[in-house]
C-alpha cells in the first residue's frame, strides 16, 4: 500500500482577528510539519512610543488592537501609575473595572457568535447563521451591544475609547447615565445565564490535554484589571518579576514571538482564568458553570467557549455590583507627578494576560517599552494543541475535515493576530 | 424592474492595522444582518467569507501598505472593484505605525546623506492612495458605522459621496460643548481636525488628539503658536501633530516646522 500523503494549506484563516495561515503536512501517520504562520506585518509599537510623554501612552497603545483597546490602556496605566505612585480614587478604579467588564462582554460576545459558533452549526459566517437561528444570533448581538454601551458610557466610543488617562478617567458618568445602564444590565442577565447553558450544550470533542494555566489572581474577588501572575503549578509573582520566569524567542515562520514559562508552552485566556479562579466567581456564575456538567477546572480547550460565556455572565454581574450605589466623584483624575524609573503593569485582556513594562525618564517620557500580548503567549500552546488534537481526531480524515478541525482548535484561543505582531524588536525587522 | 436585480457585491480587505475599522461593520448588530440582505458580502475574512479575488462593486480597505507583498495585493483588489473606499487612519494616511518612518528619516537626516526622496522610498507604512486610485476616503481612528453605511448607500444610489471635512470645532459649537482649549488651556487639535467622531474628546472634557486627520484648510501654524502660548515646547508641539494621523501631509509638515524651531 502506498504511503498516504496529505497537505493542508489554509492561506487565510477566517474568523480570527488579523492575518494568519496554517500549514500542515502529514506523511503516513506522522505529522511532518505543522505551522501556525502569522504574517501580519509588525507595527513596532514598542519603538513608536519611545520619546513620547506618558500622558499620550494610553491613546497610542490602544491602537495595537481594535477589539481590546481597554486592555492596552489599563496595562499601560497600571505600569505608569505604579511607578509614579498615583493614588487613583477608588470610585474611579471601580469605573475602570466596569470599562474593562464592557470590553470582556463585547469581545467574548463577538467571538462566541461571529467567530466561533458558525463552526459548530455548519455556517461560514454569523450572517448565514442568522437566517436559520435568528434568536440565538440576536441574543448574542444584544450582549455584544451592551458591552459596547458600557465602554461608550465610560469612554465615549467602543473602539479606541477616549475616557482613560493616567490618574483616572477624563470624565465620570452622570448618576442618571449609570441608572439607565443598570436597567439594561438587569434586563440582560437572563440572556447571559442562558448563553452559558446554550454554549455547553453544543457537542464538543472530548479532547483532554495536559497544559499549564496562567492568569491573574487577587486577594478578594476575581482578577480583571490587575493582580498577581499565578499558575496552576504554583507560580505566584508580581508583574515586575515576569521576565525572570517567562522567555520569548523568535521562530522563522511567524512575525509574533513565542513565549514560554520555564521551557514549556502555557495557556492564558478565559479557560485558564476559570480554571484558576473558579472558587472566586460569584455564586450564580459558578452554579451556572457547574450545572453544565463540565468538571472545572477543565483540561479540554473546547470548553473555552463556555468559559467565555461564563465570563460574560460574571462581567455583567460585576458591572452591576460596581455601579450600584454609584455617586459621581468630584474629581475623576488624581494628581500625577512623573518620576524616572521602570514601571510594570499587567491585566487580564479578553484573550489572557497582557504585560507591559515602561522605562520613563525624569521628564515623563518613555525611554523604552516592552509589551507582551496574550496571543503571543498562546502561540506555542496552539501548535502543541494542534499536534495532540489532530492525533486524537485521527489523521486518516480527509483534508476538508482536517482543515475544519484545525480551524476550530485555533479559534478556541480567539487569536488576536493584530495584537500579536507589534512587538518584534527592530533588529528582526526586514531591511 | 422585471427581474430582481443582482445584489451589489461588497468586500472588506485588511492590510496593516488593528482591525478596529472592520468593527464599524461588526458593531452594526442587527443592521449587519439587514445589510447582508441588501448586498452580498463576498469577502470579509474576519466575519467569515473568504474570496479575496472576487469581482465586487464596493471594496472597503482597512490598513496601510507596510509589506512588499501588499503592493501587488492592493493592485489586484483595485482591478476587481468598481469603487474602492479606504477606511480609517491607516488606509488614509498610513496610521500610527507611520511614526516609525519619522524616527528612521530623522536618524538618517542626522547622518546628513539622505535625500528626502530616498527616505520616501523607504517609508514602510503608506496609505492606500499612494499605490492605487481611491474613490472615497473615510477618515477616522476608527471610522464609525454611520460613515460606512452612508458610503454604501450613497455609492449604490449613484451619487457622489460628500467629503465631510469640517472641523471638530464646528461640531463642538453645534453641541454647545465647552471649549477645552479656551477654558482648560489644553492643547486641543479640534481647530484643525476633521469632524465625524461627534467631538467626543471635548465632550469628555479633554483635548482632541486628531484621530480623524486634518480638516479642510487647517491652520496648523496658528494653532501650534497657540500651543506655544500655553507653554508647550517646540518638540511637544511637533509630537502633538505627530499622533494617530502623523503622516497626513498637513500634520507632518506642521510637526517638521515646529521641530525645526527646536533645533534653531
Amino acid at each position: 500500500m502506498s504511503e498516504r500523503h496529505v497537505s493542508v494549506h489554509v492561506p487565510i484563516l477566517a474568523r480570527v482577528e488579523g492575518e494568519g495561515a496554517l500549514h500542515l503536512r502529514i506523511r503516513g501517520n506522522v505529522i511532518e510539519e505543522l505551522k501556525l504562520r502569522i504574517y501580519e506585518p509588525p507595527r513596532l509599537f514598542e519603538k513608536l512610543v519611545e520619546g513620547r510623554h506618558y500622558s499620550e501612552i494610553p491613546d497610542l497603545v490602544a491602537r495595537i488592537c481594535g477589539i481590546c483597546p481597554v486592555a492596552y490602556q489599563v496595562s499601560a496605566a497600571n505600569a505608569i501609575e505604579s511607578l509614579f505612585e498615583v493614588e487613583v480614587d477608588p470610585v474611579v478604579q471601580a469605573l475602570r473595572r466596569v470599562l474593562y467588564c464592557g470590553e470582556w462582554i463585547e469581545s467574548h460576545a463577538l467571538h462566541i457568535h461571529m467567530l466561533a459558533a458558525p463552526d459548530y452549526f455548519g455556517y461560514d459566517s454569523v450572517i448565514a447563521m442568522a437566517r436559520d437561528h435568528p434568536e440565538i444570533v440576536e441574543r448574542g448581538l444584544r450582549l455584544h451591544a451592551l458591552g459596547n454601551a458600557l465602554m461608550t458610557m465610560l469612554g465615549a466610543r467602543a473602539v479606541h475609547p477616549v475616557g482613560l488617562c493616567i490618574g483616572g478617567l477624563h470624565r465620570a458618568p452622570l448618576e442618571a447615565e449609570v441608572d439607565a445602564m443598570l436597567g439594561r444590565i438587569d434586563a440582560a442577565l437572563p440572556d447571559a445565564a442562558a448563553l452559558v447553558s446554550w454554549s455547553a450544550a453544543i457537542p464538543m470533542p472530548a479532547d483532554e490535554q495536559q497544559f499549564v494555566s496562567v492568569g491573574l489572581r487577587i486577594d478578594a474577588g476575581t482578577a480583571i484589571e490587575s493582580g498577581r501572575i499565578v499558575s496552576d503549578r504554583g507560580l505566584d509573582i508580581e508583574a515586575r518579576a515576569y521576565e525572570e520566569h517567562f522567555t520569548e524567542h523568535h521562530v522563522p515562520h511567524s512575525t509574533a514571538l513565542w513565549s514560554l514559562l520555564g521551557a514549556r508552552p502555557y495557556l492564558v485566556g478565559p479557560l485558564a482564568r476559570i480554571n484558576l479562579n473558579f472558587d472566586r466567581l460569584p455564586a450564580p456564575v459558578s452554579a451556572a458553570l457547574a450545572a453544565t456538567g463540565v468538571n472545572w477546572p477543565s483540561a479540554n480547550m473546547f470548553h473555552s467557549m463556555t468559559a467565555r460565556a461564563g465570563e460574560i455572565y460574571f462581567a455583567l454581574l460585576e458591572a452591576r455590583r460596581l455601579l450600584s450605589d454609584y455617586r459621581r466623584p468630584e474629581r475623576s483624575v488624581a494628581p500625577v507627578e512623573p518620576r524616572a524609573g521602570v514601571g510594570y503593569g499587567v491585566s487580564e485582556a479578553p484573550r489572557g494576560i497582557l504585560w507591559h513594562r515602561y522605562q520613563i525618564d525624569a521628564e515623563g517620557r518613555v525611554a523604552a517599552a516592552r509589551i507582551v500580548p496574550p496571543t503571543s503567549q498562546n502561540q506555542a500552546r496552539i501548535e502543541e494543541d494542534l499536534h495532540a488534537s489532530l492525533r486524537a481526531f485521527g489523521l486518516d480524515h480527509d483534508e476538508d475535515a482536517l482543515r475544519a478541525h484545525c480551524e476550530k482548535v485555533v479559534r478556541n484561543y480567539d487569536p488576536c493576530i493584530s495584537c500579536a505582531t507589534h512587538f518584534l524588536r527592530l533588529t528582526t525587522e526586514r531591511l | 424592474m422585471a427581474d430582481e436585480p443582482r445584489k451589489p457585491r461588497v468586500a472588506v480587505h485588511k492590510f496593516s492595522s488593528c482591525d478596529g475599522c472592520q468593527l464599524a461593520f461588526l458593531n452594526l448588530g442587527a443592521d449587519l444582518v439587514r445589510l447582508a440582505q441588501r448586498v452580498d458580502i463576498v469577502h470579509f475574512a474576519e466575519a467569515g467569507p473568504v474570496a479575496p479575488d472576487a469581482d465586487v462593486d464596493i471594496c472597503f480597505v482597512e490598513g496601510s501598505i507596510a509589506h512588499p507583498g501588499d503592493i501587488d495585493r492592493i493592485r489586484r483588489i483595485r482591478e476587481r472593484c468598481r469603487f474602492l473606499v479606504a477606511i480609517g487612519a491607516c488606509a488614509t494616511s498610513g496610521g500610527v505605525q507611520a511614526l516609525r518612518n519619522v524616527a528612521r528619516s530623522e536618524a538618517w537626516l542626522a547622518a546628513v546623506y539622505a535625500t528626502p526622496a530616498y527616505i520616501e522610498e523607504l517609508v514602510d507604512a503608506t496609505p492606500i492612495g499612494a499605490h492605487v486610485k481611491v474613490d472615497l476616503e473615510l477618515w477616522g481612528c476608527p471610522v464609525t458605522s454611520r460613515q460606512v453605511l452612508t458610503a454604501i448607500g450613497t455609492l449604490l444610489n449613484g451619487a457622489s459621496p460628500r467629503d465631510e471635512a469640517d472641523k471638530v470645532c464646528l461640531e463642538c459649537k453645534r453641541r454647545q460643548t465647552v471649549c477645552t482649549l479656551v477654558t482648560r488651556g489644553v492643547p486641543c487639535l479640534g481647530p484643525v481636525t476633521r469632524t465625524g467622531c461627534g467631538a467626543l474628546c471635548p465632550s469628555f472634557g479633554r483635548d482632541c488628539y486628531g484621530c480623524f486627520g486634518p480638516a479642510e484648510n487647517p491652520n496648523v501654524a496658528a494653532l501650534g503658536r497657540r500651543f506655544a502660548g500655553l507653554g508647550l515646547l517646540p518638540e511637544a508641539i511637533a509630537q502633538r501633530f505627530e499622533g494617530i494621523s502623523n503622516a497626513a501631509p498637513e500634520f507632518r509638515r506642521a510637526a517638521q516646522a515646529f521641530r525645526g524651531k527646536a533645533h534653531e
